[in-house]
């Protein structure tokens, strides 16, 4: 059992917890994630850890699901039943020159202690982005550690009007990249890795579906310069331009109408 | 031979016929996930028990990989002293109801029995495992650690018999529920969810402290373990599933025979949406392989409404399944193309089509089985909406990661006839060491196991 320590609403839909689990803070590293099961009837989910002390672990979600909806309504205080971490490969913190993050929606979770941790040997410039100004969050962070911040709304309802791509374009023509690390929905991180294809190594965090999240059912399977990896253990950052985005994408989408039936008959519980 | 002339008299005259369990009926159990074979009354266990012919070499226990005093347990039924004969059983297996369930009997203690037909061993196993209470001995501490890595077979064998000796026993799973395969893998139908949970019960009584979520390798390196505890006994078994290698592989419902398991065994998805993790269900489902994992995949798919074939590239006689498991899913409807290999899956986003080779038997390989042939020309398909890839499972990779154990080729861990490791106070039991094989085998690599390690940290030779 795991008490929730702390509750933020950080966006629309956007909620952060502070959950009490010393042993997983200990160990976590940039780039890890939990498996978390809120109940005995609870399915497994893959959240990164977007922050961590001495004895507590933060997660930030985005309520998109089921699992994400019943969460959202976990308070201070209350308790997660099933926690396992800190899960997947951390990331390689070293010196790489100028880094460009690229991160929509929930990725900017999950790309800030990323550049918190690479932030005092490169040059770090963050694009993050989202529909509309009411789904930003995390942006005082983000700036704290990073040496350019640029923000893209699809509206124009808050920084640049227009796709995160966007602004890498022409920043990629700008500017000497060393590397870009890209987190966020598939459809984005596909299409940074076209503009980035054979100009800038580029790795972006797969966040396919996963079961048990360690290496046990290969749900969470994805071709990466053809070969089958699980995101879960050999992930979940995979060379961007070696993913097969169509096969992932299909498979990010197969549980839709379980998802919806799911809601459903939650809502006419309710 | 000898003994066998000795009691065939004995054997004609035998009054007591051999007591059949009730089992649900195959057309009502194909739509439910209750357990198939219902068990022993009280009075099938005592008529069958007194057919034991109680023989002054009882054979049947050199077939018992767990050493179970299996003529003096059935003599205690006979005289109905169930109690008794429990104990007797929980002397050397602290599993009785799962081994009463799922061991291969036929090819082990019953194989030996002179009485025809055998007497019914793991039926009267399991008829006292679920009958009977389980009286916990107290154990006098003596104060030495050992962490055990996993719970399924092996890690709750070894732990076990360690904690009757007297250790202090933790147990590092890293699934939230305990049990390994006996609760990821066997499904609820062969192997109910409570009796694993009740048999774990009586181990954590014996003083085994279960720690769930705990990812060794993650959360703790081995590394830190040995800085806590005496010894490490490492048995994390075969998670890893193989995939074929073949287009369409990754389609959306073609699932490895692991994560179709996982999702309806541990996580309940077959209770989907009451409990919440999906799964899909297809009208034609097509299972590749040949081992228990494709029979009990196939029972699951069929219980879930979908109509069933397992392929298999050998023909029936070289199937690694149980006889009984294959007798049970052809009653349930389950149909079997033999001497049939898929080739490839086809579809555009769901599977769509197996397109499948036939096969001839050839001359034997090195696994003593007759070898497939592909026959030239003869692809064929065979249109389905799911396919569950079931062609064997590796060790789990994970602890790998962080300890530098020498591993074989086939990335289990290499281990010394006292199943000690490459490295000092680490011992490794089970699929991990062995790459996939049975749960009575993992028992009694467990046990082996604890009596050895006893054995090192008492100093004795």
């Amino acid at each position: 059992m795991h008490k929730i320590k702390e509750k933020k609403v950080l966006a629309e839909k956007t909620i952060m917890l502070k959950i009490v689990a010393p042993d997983i803070a200990k160990k976590a590293k940039p780039g890890n994630f939990i498996m978390l099961r809120i109940d005995e009837k609870g399915e497994r989910i893959p959240l990164t850890i977007a922050d961590h002390d001495l004895e507590t672990i933060t997660i930030i979600f985005l309520v998109v699901g089921r699992t994400t909806e019943d969460l959202s309504k976990l308070n201070k205080g209350d308790n997660i039943l099933d926690i396992a971490g800190p899960l997947g490969n951390a990331i390689d913190i070293k010196k790489y020159g100028t880094i460009v993050f690229v991160a929509g929606g929930l990725g900017i979770a999950a790309i800030y202690p990323q550049l918190k941790a690479l932030e005092k040997d490169n040059k770090i410039v963050s694009i993050i982005g989202a529909r509309k100004k009411e789904l930003l969050f995390l942006q005082d962070e983000i700036k704290e550690f990073s040496d350019k911040v640029i923000v893209c709304t699809d509206d124009g309802s808050y920084g640049k009007k227009g796709f995160v791509t966007d602004a890498l374009k022409e920043l990629i023509n700008e500017e000497k990249i060393d590397r870009v690390i890209t987190i966020g929905p598939p459809v984005m991180m596909r299409a940074v890795s076209e503009i980035t294809k054979d100009k800038v190594k580029t790795v972006a965090s797969i966040n396919s579906i996963m079961v048990d999240g360690i290496g046990m059912c290969g749900s969470c399977r994805v071709r990466v310069n053809n070969e089958i990896k699980f995101a879960c253990v050999d992930g979940p950052e995979f060379d961007a331009h070696g993913v097969d985005w169509d096969e992932l994408l299909k498979r990010n989408s197969k549980y839709k109408e379980e998802e919806h039936e799911c809601m459903c008959l939650k809502n006419i519980k309710a | 031979m000898h003994v066998f002339e000795k009691y065939k008299g004995v054997i004609k005259t035998m009054k007591f016929n051999e007591q059949k369990p009730k089992e649900q009926k195959s057309e009502e159990r194909a739509h439910n996930f209750n357990e198939v074979c219902l068990g022993y009354t009280k009075e099938q266990a005592v008529e069958e028990a007194k057919r034991c012919l109680q023989c002054p070499v009882p054979m049947c226990e050199k077939g018992c990989p767990a050493d179970i005093s299996i003529k003096k347990f059935i003599k205690h039924i006979a005289d109905e002293e169930f109690d008794l004969a429990l104990k007797v059983i929980l002397e050397k297996n602290s599993l009785p109801g799962v081994c009463g369930r799922v061991c291969p009997a036929e090819e082990q203690c019953k194989r030996s029995c002179i009485s025809k037909p055998a007497i019914n061993i793991n039926l009267l196993e399991r008829f006292v495992a679920d009958n009977s209470e389980k009286i916990i001995k107290n154990v006098k501490k003596i104060g030495k650690k050992i962490a055990v890595v996993g719970s399924g077979p092996a890690g709750l064998a070894c732990s076990s018999d360690l904690a009757l000796l007297g250790y202090e026993v933790v147990v590092f799973e890293a699934l939230h529920k305990p049990g390994g395969v006996l609760i990821y893998g066997i499904p609820e139908f062969r192997l109910p969810k409570k009796i694993v949970m009740n048999e774990v019960g009586y181990i954590k009584k014996l003083g085994v402290d279960v720690k769930l979520n705990s990812v060794v390798g993650k959360l703790f390196s081995v590394d830190e373990l040995l800085k806590e505890y005496d010894t490490v006994f490492i048995a994390t078994g075969a998670g890893l599933p193989y995939f074929l290698g073949i287009d369409g592989e990754n389609l959306n419902n073609v699932y490895s025979a692991n994560e179709f398991l996982t999702r309806n065994n541990l996580m309940k998805s077959y209770k989907f949406p009451e409990y919440i993790t999906p799964i899909k269900k297809a009208k034609k489902t097509i299972i590749i392989g040949g081992g228990n994992v494709a029979v009990d995949s196939a029972r699951v798919a069929k219980r879930l409404g979908s109509d069933v074939t397992i392929t298999y590239r050998r023909s029936r006689a070289e199937m690694p399944a149980r006889d009984e498991e294959i007798k049970h899913a052809e009653e349930e409807g389950i149909k079997f193309k033999f001497l049939t290999n898929p080739i490839k899956i086809i579809g555009k986003d769901d599977v769509e089509a197996v397109e499948c080779i036939r096969m001839k038997l050839g001359e034997p390989d090195e696994s003593g089985r007759r070898r497939p042939i592909p026959i030239e020309g003869s692809e064929f398909k065979i249109k389905c909406g799911q396919v569950i890839v079931a062609i064997g499972q590796g060790p789990n990779p994970l602890i790998g990661k962080t300890i530098n154990l020498n591993i074989n080729e086939k990335k289990s861990i290499i281990i010394d006839k006292d199943y000690q490791t490459s490295i000092k106070n680490v011992f490794a039991g089970g699929d991990i060491t062995s790459g996939s094989a049975t749960v009575i085998k993992a028992i009694s690599d467990g046990k082996k196991a604890a009596k050895i390690i006893n054995k090192k940290l008492k100093g004795l030779k």
